[in-house]
């Protein structure tokens, strides 16, 4: 689904240049799971920003479901965000002046399908998240964790083949953010691949194959059986 | 444009931004108030002038004796002028004049009446060209003719208000004997004159009469001389002309200023068309203006929302907009608001202009502020056009903003 060669990126901020990503090497198939982990400021934002084509990058070749993700038209850009990425962000971005039914419906009006219908598919996610009855409430009258349910049935409603989610429990206190790590680990049964980026340990835990970035490289990329030993060391230790 | 979708995205930011909303169309709408006003004004003033003007005709110099001030070829100054029927006769001879007419005034003193109704009114003594440069009306009968003025008939004209004046009770003037200073004159006619009041509320009666009837020799007080189809170049040089002839048969130094006044009207008006012209442009600079400095505020304006809703554009962007959707976004709000607010300001401006017309006193020089449907309609699409102007410039910059610095946006 997601590969990744030789992957570089820098910051220009007046004379200074801030080389973030020296050199990414990554494959992500189909239906995975994957948590992206390391310190603060060590680029897991800027990765995953450009594998969501929210940014470009200086080096290296990036191909999502087949695509070659190079510099292109902001108009195709809008098109591949559109039918192949969902997002799910730390602090929700929801639309203010939107109600939660408007928020998830929002995908679809890009894609030109009709109000009444969009709606009625909307409301159909929503119900699945459990939020039916909020349809017609406005993001500051819902709770953290409801609002991030939203913006995960907004993430969903495209039916895109990745979801890419920076820190989206970060704002969310740890029951919260189980309910959260719980739906996307449904949605990720449904096979959809999943990418977070999170530094809480117990989080990562939850998916199955964890990226370590360090210094502009992946450092680490342990997956399936290693995760599960993992686990259980985060579950010893929390003991 | 007619996406009803699009229209409810746009609805939806309007209603959630009303403070910003109101100021932006009401600086959109006080420009088009100022600009209604302005011009409404601008066309008041040039109809009022244009009327006080339509009160007589504009193609006539009016040529009054005065009193010479400069000593001439053994005259000493101080020497009155005084105009005959000669003068008369000897300007109508002169190229390019196609009528003309003697004129004494016998202001109020004559007592007129009729059986027991009697009033003070201007006694006027012309010929019957005179009827041209007062551009009269007749409403019935007839106005002086020539063989009044061969056979010194005691005929009279009436203006409306004289008229009604001495004939009450349905009485017809036709045909009746008035008394205008203890002699009996026939009515002959009742005429209306748009110049308004004061020249309805006189007689005319034959010059040739009045000269007879009244002792006045062959004396007349003033010439009107009409040019048809003269150019004010003509009418400059005609009254050039006309000092040279005079100065000769009266002996009076040509250059004297206060020996003759000529009323040049033919002049008059192409000095007051002139001056039309440049308010109108000045009106209209002015108008520009105002609503340019209304696209550069709705710009603006437009500008901050653009600003404010970075994060949300991000968001949009995030969800699969693409830059020309945004743009549509950004340009048709502006639009709508700056369209809605200057029809409004379109709206008040025309009543406002209404109100104040309508009670507005009688004032010289100023009658009928108005505003032309046309210029109304051309001033409505302008708005538009400003709109998309004072939107495009924020509305590309917000389509060219990179997602993932538009996100970070706070
Ligand atoms: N737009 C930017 N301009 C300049 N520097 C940036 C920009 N975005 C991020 N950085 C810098 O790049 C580094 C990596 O940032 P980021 O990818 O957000 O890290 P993380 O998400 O891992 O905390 C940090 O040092 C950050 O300050
Ligand atoms: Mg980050």
């Amino acid at each position: 689904m997601i590969h990744i060669k030789e992957l570089h990126k820098s910051y220009i901020t007046g004379t200074n240049s801030l080389h973030v990503l020296k050199g990414i090497d990554l494959s992500i198939a189909s239906g995975e799971f994957v948590s992206i982990m390391g310190s603060s400021g060590s680029g897991k934002s800027t990765l995953l920003n450009i594998l969501g084509i929210l940014d470009n990058y200086d080096k290296g070749n990036y191909r999502l479901d087949g695509n070659l993700i190079a510099k292109m038209s902001e108009k195709k850009a809008a098109a591949f965000r559109n039918q192949l990425i969902g997002f799910v962000f730390q602090s929700f971005n929801l639309i203010s002046f939107k109600n939660a039914l408007e928020n998830v419906a929002l995908p679809l009006y890009y894609q030109k399908v009709s109000r009444r219908k969009r709606n009625l598919i909307a409301m159909e996610y929503l119900d699945k998240m459990g939020l039916a009855e909020w349809a017609h409430h406005m993001p500051n009258e819902l709770s953290g964790g409801q609002k991030q349910r939203v913006a995960i049935a907004r993430a969903l409603i495209s039916k895109p083949k990745v979801i890419l989610a920076d820190e989206p429990t970060g704002a969310l206190d740890t029951q919260t953010s189980y309910e959260v790590m719980d739906i996307l680990k449904e949605v990720n049964g449904q096979g959809i691949t999943i990418l977070i980026v999170t530094h809480e340990h117990d989080i990562a835990a939850m998916t199955n194959r964890i990226i370590r970035l360090r210094d502009g490289v992946i450092a680490e990329d342990i997956r399936n059986g290693e995760v599960k030993k993992m686990k259980e060391m985060a579950f010893a230790a929390a003991n | 444009m007619f996406d009803l979708d699009k229209w409810q995205e746009i609805f939806s930011t309007i209603r959630q931004n009303k403070l910003r909303t109101f100021l932006t169309a009401f600086s959109v709408a006080w420009g088009i108030i100022m600009l209604v006003i302005l011009l409404g004004s601008g066309y008041g003033l040039e109809n009022g002038v244009r009327e006080e003007f339509e009160g007589d005709a504009v193609n006539y110099l009016s040529v009054n004796p005065g009193m010479t001030s400069k000593a001439y070829k053994g005259t000493k100054p101080g020497k009155p002028v005084s105009f005959t029927n000669e003068d008369r006769d000897l300007l109508t001879r002169m190229p390019g004049v196609t009528a003309s007419s003697a004129r004494t005034r016998i202001f109020g003193s004559g007592v007129i009446s009729y059986k027991n109704e009697y009033g003070a009114f201007d006694i006027f003594c012309c010929h019957p060209e005179y009827a041209q440069v007062e551009s009269i009306r007749m409403i019935e009968g007839r106005f002086l003719n020539q063989a009044d003025i061969q056979h010194t008939r005691k005929v009279v004209s009436l203006g409306k208000i004289v008229a009604d004046a001495l004939f009450k009770n349905g009485e017809k003037p036709l045909g009746k004997y008035i008394r205008v200073n203890d002699v009996l004159f026939l009515v002959v006619g009742v005429f209306d004159d748009p110049g308004g009041d004061r020249d309805m509320s006189r007689i005319y009666i034959p010059i040739s009469t009045a000269q007879k009837a009244f002792n006045r020799g062959n004396s007349i007080n003033n010439v009107c001389v009409i040019m048809d189809g003269a150019t004010p170049e003509d009418s400059r040089k005609a009254e050039e002309e006309i000092k040279q002839t005079l100065s000769a048969r009266h002996h009076f130094d040509p250059t004297d200023t206060r020996a003759l006044f000529i009323y040049n009207t033919i002049n008059e008006y192409q000095r007051f068309m002139q001056l039309f012209a440049g308010i109108r442009i000045f009106i209209w600079f002015i108008g520009v203006g105002t609503i340019i400095a209304g696209i550069v505020g709705v710009s603006n304006i437009m500008m901050i929302v653009v600003k404010e809703r970075t994060k949300e554009i991000g968001i949009r962007k995030s969800m699969g907009a693409t830059p020309s959707s945004i743009v549509g976004l950004i340009l048709q709000e502006s639009v709508l608001i700056t369209a809605l607010a200057g029809y409004a300001g379109l709206v008040i401006g025309v009543v406002l202009l209404e109100v104040v017309g309508n009670n507005m006193p009688n004032v010289d020089y100023f009658s009928n502020p108005e505003i032309k449907l046309d210029v109304a309609v051309s001033a409505t699409v302008l708005l538009v056009v400003a709109g998309m102007i004072a939107g495009f410039v924020p509305a590309r910059r917000a389509a060219s903003v990179k997602p993932v610095d538009a996100l970070r946006d706070e």
